[in-house]
């Protein structure tokens, strides 16, 4: 197909042509093209769909502002829904496709929306669906669903890279446009390091899309040269394609670089987007303006325009998007449109201008006091009719028409800190207002400053203001008009439906039902409509929405005021914002130093907060889970086992003062415990409830080696950094992390000093170290630590070597010991072994249960203070009934228990107040050979031997159990001392 | 935001780790205070609107804890000081 509404001149390369397709039908453009300017350039102008009625859309800007023209550009995995049209550049092989359409473009089903418009008029959801309430899940809701959203969204994975970066300058011009630029050249000379971000893929703004000069070049021209003097600058960090989303605290910007969406596919190793983070000393917005248009009866259809959209395709990309054009316009701005076009050869067949008097375009139809009052063509502008100041009404045939409401100052990230716009008569727009992002100044034309001589000069005055120059670059002489503007937002007249937001399908009738059902404030308005609320945000339709909304309740529009506005200023897509953080890399994972060697035996392993842990090791043979983990429990406590637990944290604690330390921040004492000895330490929050435990030794006269949960690691090692230096700074202590300088292994079972014996160099008979014992050892020379602890119940030892041997370490254990029939066993055995033993951890450590809960109330000394020490005397945690740690059984050894499952008494109904606590940690016990669990029940204590059940509604569980002690297995600890 | 650290200078507030008021540097004596004065130092704030001083734990740089004063509407941050610091000067005064 022909380009067959190109016309001369633009800034497009037609030395070369590029292929792509929309809808299947493949067309032509050049570079420098969007997918909007090449569309249009072939005669399309039909792009989309309307979300509520389905009306046939074509674009209406240029930019970013775009609502209408949103398609689904790639296919497979790069597919992205509501890509503007506007803004995506044309890239050989593009493939388009046009959505919220079924089942084509041209004939939409959905459109018989637009005949039952009066049943979606705004507030439709909150009375059309209310009744009766049955039919909401069944019938209302999956039809709402399956009509709503634009586009859809693939179901493949993106092959594509997302990126974050980190810079820092003295400057960030947002923009560049006359504005931007100019002060980017003000501060670039000046030798200051300057980020200048623009959205678009060529830098000049508005300059490249309008024909006058600036100094004795074109405006184009200027921004070339002043684009090359600033990209040879070091000091300058030039960034195309680049918006500046949002502005953030203390001079943090953040952007988002479109690094690849111009091309087919990604350069090898090129990320297709980067989120920057941009740290500012200080910032220039110079964003610019963006036009409006005027309500008036069918104005959406595919051919109507912003005037200066109509202008820029003419002059950049060399477009006319009608043969018979006419531009309706309250403002001189409209008039450029008309000028320009005509001189660039369109037939610009009238000019509506809704002023009245003063002077007429030389050359061209200028109707004065005139308004549009209706168009038709139903899938694209055939004709206009138009209402002249005498009252006639004259149809004129066209197939463009270009309307300017005025020019709105792009103020959004002014108002990203809650600075709310105010009002400026004199250009009939909203300007930025007081207090906004500290460090931001505004220029140009988002400041209201609306002629290229007032943008260059507040661009290069801000640059001055912002870092304090003394010298600055003289102005080019360029044009200096006036406004010019008699608002007008919509024009009265008959029953049809007048567009403001078209995106979102909100018309002047539904903003008038809004102020009859009272929803008069602008919030209200925005909710009750929809105004504003699509992806464009209502760039286009917000204030001539609000201004309507004033001329109906009579107020003035500042006293209507506008909505503010938050980050992002353009839509951004999740993937920018995961970045790297996907898949495998959504988190970093920490191995334990066994990893290697488990890994090697097909183990299987769990996350653990960051650590991946070994769950269980399956021997050949061995096809389901409890298999394994049955093995493993039954061998270590027959022979022995080896248990990586190295992801338990180490604390190491120093100081003349560690033993009083450890006294304050544990609820029992550390300071009486004799060096080379271990004792079980409780740690509280101040607020009385269990916030950790662990066994913590004695190394030496001032040395302590502390343990903590895996989960907890971090937070405790804060938490005793805010003891040190926020509580008592005065105490002589020093702390070290050191959980990943060891790793530890737990050796357990009736054979494990006998295993132990064969690595270690000291005497560790029982005489020589008896439970609970500590000691610095070696192995084999290395220095290592050895702890008599346990936690399986069995006779247990923790060995600590460095790190990097602990590999090592655990395969001479495997081999040395090979007579003992040593096993590794996972968390899932080591779980069953705790549970057995009535041990609490993850399960009954929850963050709402108090030491007298667990059973440890005595461990709380009140011969001195400790953290948690008097919140934990509160009275209702110390209720005599209140939920005690028991274990639980079933009474058919056949019955499986659930953990979270609730006690409840014989009889009794499984309703809230008859609740007796909840099963914490569930297991099945190879030695009982029946389901064990724990948990908490009220007066728990005292229930040892009844019977209760335990019911889980929504495992359809209700099962008959004993209440037993938690200590289900060994309970005079025999093992653990032999 | 960024946290200008009295030892280490400006630093992205990312590196931190908030706690909230700086009151939990007066703890009370647990020898001495009953549970109504925990629970007053524990629980009770006083929220306001504008400047505010607050405990922030530098996790991912040198691990002090600091007291900045912050603006809670505006954010504006017009002090850092390590928490020791002030810990030890509040303790000098009473």
């Amino acid at each position: 197909m022909t380009q067959s509404h190109r016309i001369e001149g633009g800034q497009i390369d037609r030395t070369k042509t590029l292929r792509f397709t929309f809808d299947g039908i493949p067309y032509q453009g050049h570079p420098g093209d969007t997918l909007a300017s090449a569309l249009l350039a072939n005669g399309v102008r039909l792009m989309g769909r309307s979300f509520k009625y389905h009306r046939p859309r074509g674009p209406i800007s240029s930019g970013s502002e775009e609502p209408n023209a949103l398609v689904e550009l790639r296919t497979g995995g790069r597919q992205e829904p509501n890509t503007r049209a506007t803004v995506a550049e044309l890239y050989e092989g593009l493939t388009a496709n046009s959505q919220n359409r079924w089942p084509s473009l041209r004939f939409d089903a959905m459109g018989v929306n637009d005949k039952l418009s009066t049943f979606f008029a705004a507030g439709f959801y909150y009375k059309t669906f209310m009744w009766p309430k049955s039919f909401w899940e069944k019938l209302y809701e999956p039809i709402i669903r399956r009509a709503a959203g634009l586009g859809s969204v693939t179901r493949e994975e993106d092959p594509d890279g997302y990126d974050k970066g980190f810079l820092h300058c003295d400057l960030l011009i947002i923009g560049a446009g006359p504005t931007g630029l100019m002060a980017g050249l003000t501060a670039g000379r000046a030798g200051k390091r300057v980020i200048l971000a623009d959205e678009d893929f060529r830098m000049g703004g508005r300059l490249n899309a309008e024909t006058y000069a600036v100094g004795d070049a074109q405006g184009a021209d200027w921004a070339a040269a002043t684009v090359a003097e600033l990209s040879s600058m070091p000091n300058v960090r030039l960034m195309t394609r680049t918006t500046v989303v949002g502005a953030f605290d203390h001079g943090i910007y953040s952007a988002v670089e479109r690094v690849s969406d111009h091309l087919l596919t990604p350069a090898k190793g090129k990320p297709r987007q980067i989120l920057w983070r941009i740290y500012t000393g200080r910032a220039i917005l110079a964003g610019g303006a963006t036009e409006r248009p005027i309500a008036f009866e069918n104005n959406d259809r595919p051919g109507i325009m912003l005037a200066g959209a109509l202008r820029a395709y003419a002059n950049r990309w060399g477009v006319k998007v009608g043969e018979r054009v006419a531009v309706f316009t309250n403002n001189d701005d409209g008039l450029r449109t008309a000028k320009d076009l005509q001189s660039r050869g369109v037939d610009v067949v009238a000019v509506i201008d809704s002023r009245e008097g003063g002077d007429l375009l030389p050359g061209i139809r200028h109707l004065r006091g005139a308004e549009v009052i209706d168009t038709s063509g139903k899938l694209g502008l055939t004709s206009i009719t138009v209402r002249q100041l005498n009252g006639r009404s004259e149809t004129i045939a066209v197939d463009a028409l270009g309307v300017s409401g005025g020019w709105n100052p792009n103020v959004n990230i002014h108002s990203h800190h809650r600075s709310r716009p105010v009002y400026d008569p004199a250009i009939a727009a909203f300007v930025p207002g007081k207090d906004g992002p500290p460090g931001l100044l505004v220029a140009g034309a988002a400041a209201g400053q609306m002629s290229t001589h007032a943008a260059l000069k507040t661009g290069r005055d801000a640059a001055i203001a912002a870092l304090d120059l003394t010298t600055a670059p003289e102005l080019p002489q360029a044009e200096d008009a006036p406004v010019g503007i008699t608002p007008l937002w919509h024009v009265a007249h008959g029953k049809g439906r007048a567009w403001i937001d078209l995106q979102n399908d909100v018309t002047v009738k539904d903003v008038k039902l809004a102020k009859q059902e009272n929803f008069t404030s602008v919030e209200h308005l925005k909710r009750y409509t929809t105004l504003g609320m699509a992806t464009d945000q209502g760039k286009t339709g917000n204030v001539i929405g609000l201004a309507i909304m004033a001329e109906l309740t009579g107020r003035s529009i500042p006293e209507t005021g506008t909505t503010i506005y938050r980050p992002p200023y353009t839509p951004v897509a999740m993937g920018t914002l995961a970045g790297r953080s996907r898949g495998r890399e959504f988190k970093p994972f920490r191995l334990t130093p066994s990893h290697h060697w488990a890994k090697e035996q097909g183990a299987i392993f769990v996350e653990v907060g960051n650590w991946l842990r070994t769950q269980w090791v399956p021997k050949p043979g061995e096809t389901e889970w409890r298999q394994s983990v049955d093995r493993e429990v039954l061998a270590t406590r027959k022979s022995v086992g080896i248990c990586d637990v190295t992801t338990l944290g180490k604390i190491d604690i120093q100081g003349t003062d560690a033993g009083a330390f450890l006294d304050r921040v544990y609820a029992n004492t550390f300071s009486t415990l004799a060096v080379g000895k271990c004792r079980y330490g409780l740690m509280l929050r101040e607020d009385g409830i269990v916030f950790d435990d662990g066994t913590t030794a004695r190394m030496g006269e001032n040395e302590y080696v502390m343990t903590t949960t895996t989960a907890n690691a971090v937070a405790v090692f804060r938490h005793l950094e805010f003891c040190r230096q926020v509580l008592w700074p005065e105490m002589d202590v020093q702390l070290i992390s050191t959980t990943e300088a060891w790793a530890q292994f737990s050796v357990a079972g009736p054979n494990a000093r006998k295993l132990l014996e064969k690595v270690v160099d000291q005497d560790i008979s029982d005489a020589a170290f008896p439970y609970m014992g500590a000691a610095n050892i070696t192995v084999g020379g290395l220095r290592a630590r050895l702890f008599r602890i346990s936690f399986s119940g069995e006779l247990a030892y923790e060995i600590a070597v460095p790190t990097r041997y602990g590999d090592a370490l655990l395969r001479e254990m495997l081999a040395r010991g090979a007579e003992f029939d040593p096993i590794v066993y996972g968390t899932e055995a080591l779980g069953v072994m705790r549970i057995e033993k009535g041990h609490v951890a993850g399960g009954e450590l929850n963050g709402q249960s108090t030491a007298l809960n667990m059973g440890l109330g005595k461990m709380v000394s009140k011969k001195k203070d400790s953290i948690g020490m008097v919140l934990s005397q509160r009275e209702g945690l110390t209720d005599e009934n209140g939920y005690r740690l028991v274990g639980v059984k079933p009474v058919d050894p056949q019955a499986k228990l659930t953990a979270g499952s609730h006690f409840l008494e014989k009889g009794a109904a499984p309703v809230a107040a008859n609740d007796g606590g909840w099963l914490t940690s569930k297991v099945y016990s190879p030695h009982l050979g029946h389901d064990i669990a724990l948990g908490y029940l009220k007066g728990g204590d005292k229930k040892i031997g009844q019977r209760m059940r335990i019911v889980n509604l929504l495992a359809g569980l209700d099962t008959e159990v004993e209440i037993i002690s938690p200590h289900m297995f060994d309970p005079e600890g025999e093992r653990l001392r032999g | 935001m960024i946290i200008h650290h009295p030892i280490l200078g400006p630093r992205d507030a990312q590196e931190f780790v908030y706690l909230g008021d700086a009151n939990l540097i007066d703890r009370p004596d647990g020898m001495v205070a009953g549970v109504e004065v925990f629970h007053d130092y524990l629980y009770n704030r006083t929220n306001p609107a504008g400047e505010h001083q607050e405990l922030w734990y530098h996790e991912q740089g040198d691990r002090s804890w600091l007291v900045v004063t912050r603006n809670t509407v505006t954010h504006e941050i017009t002090r850092v000081e390590l928490a020791r610091d002030v810990a030890r000067a509040r303790r000098r005064t009473k």
